[in-house]
């Protein structure tokens, strides 16, 4: 991808969020936000970062291909474990990558 | 407490941002590995970073990047990922609405999510007084710096990080670190598990549609299992729904 398409979406997402950010402080008072639409924000975040994380762990290599030596499940599980207990990034970002390096050493 | 200038207002906000920053500078820095592992200039990796402020929005582009997804594909999923702004903006919009635009649209494009969930309960408790908007301003400059510069560390660290080390495996992992606090209850996770599992079998969907609908899908069971649950708890204790539909 050429730089000048790349510099187009980041001023894409940039103008879309910038937009997002401002929107009700700009229009406070002319319009409300419907009862269902920020319902349905709330699941927003769970359900796009679980389709994010999900077949980035089961899938190592990209695009669909399933392999049972994926030492990446093990590693999500106990980081996922790790976060839960903790809420800290730093120990699930540390302990997740450990647990995937001791996992490959293990295996080769 | 109220504060009697706009400055001390400032920098007390200032002071409540800088316990959250070791949750953030982990992510700025992986943000920063992965774009100059992608092969981005230090230059297009920051003007990427001021145009984006968004972590999680910024690092789904960077590995749709790497997966090679159209340029729309990637513009949409860091928007709907964004999406959650309109909902903050809504819930602060009483509080920063009477402001000139010189300063609404530089507060606004700082909002993020720790800026908004410091200041949401303390503007409606009314506990900040008049100088409110200082505080927020405070909480929302800080938190920008803060993130600007572990991206800046993370470019100047990426190049000398060696491929062996598999840190694009930390991406997922920072998702997941996002991802678990926002399971709040049976709803929340019911949106993540079914939006999991559609973007696992819907991955051979062309134009990365895959995160879409799985997106999408996740949301229904959310709203879904919202109010199955409101029906059957309505007459016990729905303390439990109602938090989670705040």
């Amino acid at each position: 991808m050429s730089d000048l398409s790349l510099w187009g979406m980041f001023l894409a997402v940039g103008i879309g969020t910038f937009v997002m950010r401002l929107s009700f402080v700009e229009i406070y008072g002319r319009w409300r936000i419907p009862t269902l639409l920020s319902r349905a924000l709330v699941y927003v975040p769970p359900s796009v970062l679980a389709s994010l994380v999900l077949p980035a762990v089961v899938y190592p290599h990209g695009q669909g291909a399933f392999v049972f030596d994926n030492p990446q499940i093990p590693a999500a599980i106990v980081a996922a474990w790790i976060a839960w207990k903790t809420r800290s990034t730093v120990l699930t970002l540390a302990l997740g990558m450990a647990v995937l390096w001791g996992v490959k050493v293990i295996a080769s | 407490m109220t504060y009697r200038t706009g400055t001390e207002a400032f920098i007390q906000g200032v002071r409540t941002l800088i316990p959250l920053t070791p949750g953030v500078i982990p992510f700025g820095l992986v943000t920063g590995v992965m774009a100059i592992e992608m092969g981005m200039s230090p230059g297009m990796s920051m003007g990427m970073t001021v145009l984006f402020y968004s972590g999680s929005a910024q690092l789904v582009a960077l590995q749709l990047l790497q997966n090679g997804a159209v340029p729309v594909a990637v513009v949409v999923t860091a928007l709907i990922i964004n999406l959650r702004f309109i909902m903050y903006s809504a819930s602060l919009a009483p509080y920063l609405h009477h402001l000139p635009r010189r300063w609404t649209w530089p507060v606004s494009y700082m909002l993020s999510d720790q800026s908004y969930a410091l200041c949401a309960v303390k503007f409606s408790s009314g506990e900040l007084g008049r100088f409110a908007p200082h505080f927020y301003a405070g909480t929302a400059g800080a938190m920008w710096l803060t993130w600007q510069l572990s991206v800046l560390a993370g470019v100047y660290l990426g190049a000398s990080i060696p491929q062996t080390w598999s840190l694009s495996f930390a991406v997922p992992l920072s998702f997941l670190a996002l991802l678990v606090p926002n399971i709040r209850g049976a709803a929340s996770l019911g949106a993540a598990v079914v939006g999991g599992l559609i973007a696992v079998f819907a991955v051979t969907l062309p134009y990365n549609l895959g995160l879409v609908t799985a997106s999408v899908g996740g949301v229904i069971a959310g709203l879904l299992i919202e109010s199955i649950r409101k029906k059957a708890l309505s007459n016990a204790s729905t303390n439990d729904v109602e938090r989670e539909a705040q």
